[in-house]
Parts: C-alpha cells; sequence; structure tokens
C-alpha cells in the first residue's frame, strides 16, 4: 500500500507558494525521514497528506484512490505541538476513546498512568501529552503515521521508549511512517530512508523536493538495536 | 525530609547567588469524586541557585517538574496549586507581588508552549510588549535587528501567531526575551523544531545575554545544546534535582557521570547508544520515602527503599545516591 502526494502545490497566499510541485511516497511499513530549514513547508505538506489542508494543487491518494472523507482517517498526523490538538475543555480519558478505545495494552506501552485519564489536558506535561496523541493515532485502522516532531518535547530515555514503541506498533500493524525531525541522529537511528524538502530562496524562487537524494549512503544502521 | 543546606561549589566564583530557591516543594490540589481533596506533590525540597554571568542547564525526566518551577519563579502558577518554601533575588525575599513586579521586566520567561503566544493579538505588538508610547519606535527598531538576526521577515511583524510555522513561533518567543531588559531569563526549551542555523543563533544569544551578566535557565531536552553553552548542569527526576554534574563529565559512555539516571538519560541520546531503559518515572503517590530512582535502578540496594538520599558532594559535583563515591 502505498501513500502518495503527487505534484503537491500550495500557498497560504496566492504570491507565495510554499509548496512547488512536490512529490513523495511513503510505503507500508516504511520508516522515512523528512528533514528541511525552519519554514519550509514541512509541516504544512503534513497537514495535505493527511487531510487538514485542502486547498492544494496536485493529488493525495492511497493506492490510487483519493482519501476516504467520511471514514476514519487512516493517515493519522500528531503534530510538534500536542497541546494544540486536543480540546481544551475535554478530559483526557474522553479525547483518547473518541471514536474507538485504546486497549490498556497500548496505553502502557506509551507509559500512560491511569490517574491521568481523569486529567484535563493543561494538567499534563508537554512529553504526556503527546504519548496520548500516539496511543489515539496507532489503532488498527491507521495505515499511516505522520511524526511531526512528535519527540522533541521528551526527554531522551522517553525518547527511545516512545520510539521503540512506535515502531514495534507500527511493525506489527504494517503502518508506514513519516518522520519529521531536525535531529539527524534520532533519524539516522529510526529511518530507512530520508528526504529533504528544500526552499530556494533565491528572489521569489521557490520550492524543490529533492528527493531521496539525501546522503542516503551514509546514513548508518537502523534501529531497534 | 529535612531542608538541606547546599553551597554551590561547582560555580566557584564565591559571589552570591542572583536567585536561590531554598526548600521548595509544590503540589496541585485536586477534587476527585465529590468533595474529596488530594493533594499530588510535584516539588520536593528543591535547592537551587543561579548566578550572575553564568548558564544553568535544567535536564531531565518529562513531567519531573521543570516548567513548573519555572512558573513558581515568574509567579504564575494556576491557583489549585500550593507552594512553600523560599526563593530570594538579588538577597530579597521574592513575593507574588515581587514576582508580578519584576515579570517581563527583569525576570523574563521564554515559554515551552507557542500558545502563551497572544492568538488576537499581532506578533510586533507582542514583541515590543509593554513598552511606554515614547519608547515604541525604539522598540521597534530593535525588533527590526532582532529579527534579522533570527532570520524572521519584517512582515512577520503584522503576522498573526497562527500564520507562524512551529520554528518562526520559537523565534518570536526568543526574540520577545531579547528585547527586554530581562537580568534572569528563564528559557524552557526554546529551542526544539529549530534547524542548526536558528539553534546556534538562539545558544549564541543566551551565552551572550550571560556574558553581559545576566543570569541564564536553560530548561531543555537537548543535551547536546546544553553542553555547549552551560556552566552547570543540574538532572531532575520526579521534583527531585539528582546531580548537578560538570560539562565536562558527559564524555563517551558516561562513566564520569555519578547518578545512575543522568548515565541513562546520556546513553539514551541518539546520537550515544540510543539505549532503553525500562520503566517510567514514578507519580508522586507511588513514592515510598526512599530514592525517587529506586525502581529503576540497577545498582539500588535495600537501604536505599528507606531514606530519601542526601545530596552529596562527591568530587566536583552533587549527587543524590547512596551507593556513588
Ligand atoms: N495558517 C497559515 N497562514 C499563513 N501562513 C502560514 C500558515 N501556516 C504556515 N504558514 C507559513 O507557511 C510556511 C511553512 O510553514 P510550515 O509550518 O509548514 O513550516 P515547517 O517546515 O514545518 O517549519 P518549522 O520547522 O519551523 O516548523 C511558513 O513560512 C509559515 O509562515
Ligand atoms: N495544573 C496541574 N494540575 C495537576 N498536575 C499538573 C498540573 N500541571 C502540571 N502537572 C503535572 O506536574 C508534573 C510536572 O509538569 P511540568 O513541569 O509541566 O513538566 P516538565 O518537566 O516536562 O516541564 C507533570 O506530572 C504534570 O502532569
Ligand atoms: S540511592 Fe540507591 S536506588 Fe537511588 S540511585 Fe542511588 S543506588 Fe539507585
Ligand atoms: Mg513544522
Ligand atoms: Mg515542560
Amino acid at each position: 500500500m502505498y501513500l502518495k502526494g503527487e505534484n503537491i502545490s500550495f500557498g497560504y497566499r496566492k504570491d507565495d507558494l510554499i509548496l512547488n510541485n512536490v512529490d513523495i511516497s511513503l510505503g507500508s511499513g516504511e520508516v522515512l525521514g523528512l528533514v528541511g530549514d525552519s519554514g519550509s513547508g514541512k509541516s504544512t505538506l503534513c497537514k495535505i497528506l493527511a487531510g487538514y489542508e485542502k486547498n492544494y494543487q496536485g493529488t493525495v491518494s492511497i493506492d490510487g484512490k483519493k482519501m476516504p472523507s467520511n471514514a476514519y482517517n487512516p493517515v493519522q498526523l500528531i503534530f510538534q505541538h500536542p497541546e494544540k490538538a486536543v480540546n481544551p475543555r475535554w478530559k483526557m480519558k474522553d479525547i483518547l476513546n473518541e471514536g474507538h478505545v485504546v486497549s490498556q495494552d497500548v496505553l502502557s506501552s506509551f507509559g500512560i498512568k491511569t490517574s491521568w485519564l481523569e486529567r484535563w489536558p493543561n494538567e499534563l506535561s508537554g512529553g504526556e501529552l503527546q504519548r496520548f496523541a500516539l496511543a489515539r493515532a496507532l489503532s488498527p485502522e491507521t495505515k499511516f503515521l505522520i511524526a511531526d516532531e512528535i519527540t522533541t518535547m521528551v526527554d531522551a530515555i522517553t525518547q527511545v521508549q516512545i520510539w521503540e514503541s512506535i515502531l514495534d506498533i507500527a511493525e506489527k500493524l504494517n503502518i508506514g511512517i513519516l518522520v519529521v525531525s531536525h535531529e539527524k541522529n534520532l533519524l539516522k537511528k529510526v529511518c530507512h530512508e530520508v528526504i529533504c524538502l528544500s526552499r530556494i530562496n533565491n528572489a521569489g524562487l521557490y520550492n524543490e523536493l529533492a528527493f531521496r537524494d539525501m546522503q542516503n549512503a551514509s546514513l548508518g544502521g537502523m534501529v531497534p538495536e | 525530609m529535612k531542608s538541606e543546606v547546599m553551597t554551590n561549589i561547582i560555580d566557584g566564583s564565591g559571589s552570591e547567588a542572583l536567585l536561590k530557591v531554598r526548600d521548595l516543594s509544590l503540589s496541585f490540589f485536586q477534587y476527585t469524586s465529590g468533595l474529596r481533596q488530594t493533594e499530588l506533590r510535584i516539588i520536593s525540597n528543591m535547592n537551587l541557585e543561579a548566578y550572575s554571568g553564568e548558564v544553568l542547564a535544567v535536564v531531565g525526566s518529562s513531567g519531573s517538574g521543570k516548567s513548573l518551577l519555572a512558573h513558581a519563579i515568574l509567579g504564575i502558577l494556576p491557583s489549585n496549586s500550593r507552594l512553600s518554601g523560599s526563593m530570594e533575588y538579588k538577597g530579597q525575599s521574592l513575593t507574588q507581588e515581587k514576582k508580578e513586579e519584576l515579570r517581563g521586566k527583569e525576570i523574563s520567561l521564554i515559554p515551552q508552549s507557542t500558545t502563551y503566544l497572544d492568538p488576537l493579538m499581532r506578533i510586533s505588538d507582542q514583541v515590543t510588549g509593554s513598552v511606554e508610547k515614547k519608547d515604541k519606535g525604539l522598540m521597534r527598531e530593535r525588533q527590526r535587528d532582532t529579527f534579522q538576526r533570527y532570520n524572521l521577515r519584517p512582515d512577520v511583524g503584522k503576522m498573526l501567531p497562527h500564520e507562524l510555522s512551529g520554528g518562526m513561533a520559537r523565534r518570536v518567543l526568543v526574540s520577545t526575551a531579547l528585547m527586554s531588559s530581562a537580568e534572569l531569563i528563564i528559557a524552557d526549551e526554546p529551542t526544539p523544531g529549530l534547524d542548526e542555523r536558528s539553534l546556534d543563533e538562539t545558544l549564541r544569544y543566551f551565552k551572550d545575554m550571560a556574558k553581559k551578566g545576566c543570569a541564564v535557565i536553560l530548561i531543555t531536552h537537548d543535551i547536546e545544546a546544553a553542553l555547549k553553552i552551560s556552566d552547570r548542569i543540574a538532572i531532575f527526576y520526579a521534583g527531585t534535582i539528582l546531580e548537578e554534574a560538570r560539562i565536562e563529565d558527559f564524555t563517551n559512555e558516561g562513566e564520569n557521570l555519578r547518578h545512575p539516571y543522568t548515565r541513562a538519560l546520556w546513553n539514551a541520546l541518539p546520537q550515544n547508544r540510543f539505549q532503553k531503559m525500562e520503566g517510567h518515572q514514578p507519580m508522586q503517590d507511588e513514592l515510598n520515602g526512599g530514592c525517587v530512582f529506586f525502581e529503576r535502578c540497577s545498582i539500588r540496594t535495600e537501604d536505599c527503599s528507606k531514606d530519601i538520599p542526601q545530596l552529596k558532594r562527591i568530587g566536583e559535583g552533587l549527587v543524590r545516591c547512596n551507593n556513588v563515591s
């Protein structure tokens, strides 16, 4: 199964194209890294792939089919800032179980304590909230996970635990993952391959996707070690 | 637990601390079923000092109370919290009134969450902040310089927060602190989502502020960044400082680090061994009066579960562990 974005062009304003003819393809079970300067459009691309941003040109498809708009979204996006993705007026247990019930196994593999379920989002630290977001997103109906800077908010030990859980669940469910990060060392550990989104910034000449060309050869061994 | 009088030895300057946190504890009160109130302790008997001219890095476990310590110093804790212990700033008691008076002026916070930006206010108004009318022009000029330095286009000033990328919002927050005349800067994870260039620029800025005589407290998960600019590193876990280590001790397999948690943290970094450690930081109600790291510790002994180990001086660092020397 492939999630494909083809010829994607997008600008928040008419005169300013953020993405210009971008192609990207993510296969089931694949872990693909995405790097690029701040503001280069990585998060924007993520939102388009997950169907959050609709006003783009080009196509996003799974195995050639347009994305379903009413059913459960098979492309789950986890944001850079988990606090923005939750309704502050809902308790964690309601946020967590919206749509489907998350199993106890998944909760414990992300180190979520039962007592946190009774709390409001603002009563959790950034790293704790992020683990909720992940537990919710990794459901059996999920085919692709888009992880936009998801572990910048947690300590290194929690980061290893989170990635081990993600890779473990993703492997079992054959989920493909797009990993956006500025941390090259992390990408080296978790990804099969890394691509770069670069914005060539001379006088209005914008994006170009240097596709699958980023130091593939130099990427060391992947986890799990 | 008895409070510990702890003098800072790593500092070496012998000068008086700009900020002294003494025996600080922080709890939250929550109503569970009906009117039953439970107390949730987050920070326990913490001692900490920040010196002018110095960058103190605070690293450690997610949820260990780093942000809340920052909020306690700034006086912006939620109303269901209770603080005990004391704080001194420039040798004077730092009361809530004093905190409010100094906040955003002498003491400046770069918050962890970019949601601290007012969603309805244009960026330039937030950055230039609460200055008097006559200073507005000067501030605008400073804003232009600062934005340029952080690679933010001038039209960013006219934008609203939701129009910024994560990294841009981060740089806006840093700019805001840069433009204040703060003497104590507390930066709560100022660097996630920054590309290398912005990261280096931000770190250089903190170092510059310290050189100019500010005290900087840098809360971060990016240990590599902390090592580049800090003078001391404090390691937090479950509301407690487990170690205050020297920068030079973070090398190789971490054999110079003393606390087993610090060593595990170091070895978990992707550039090191990316090594996993089982278990999770305990909630305060799971603690049994012994070492907070007991459950996960590979060198624990029976004694460790009896009393909270004292923070003791070993070599040039401070360590809270019974079994290191
Ligand atoms: N809602 C919006 N309205 C207008 N402009 C926007 C909006 N959201 C993002 N932008 C702009 O789009 C560009 C790309 O943003 P995006 O968040 O995709 O960047 P990014 O590559 O993820 O950067 P970072 O690493 O800093 O998060 C930025 O220049 C940003 O200002
Ligand atoms: N308003 C609140 N009520 C109850 N618990 C809280 C509240 N805010 C934070 N906490 C808890 O306090 C602990 C420390 O939070 P925080 O300081 O944000 O952590 P971090 O070290 O990651 O910045 C976490 O366990 C968090 O769940
Ligand atoms: S005091 Fe005991 S349990 Fe705690 S870190 Fe040291 S050896 Fe481990
Ligand atoms: Mg982004
Ligand atoms: Mg925090």
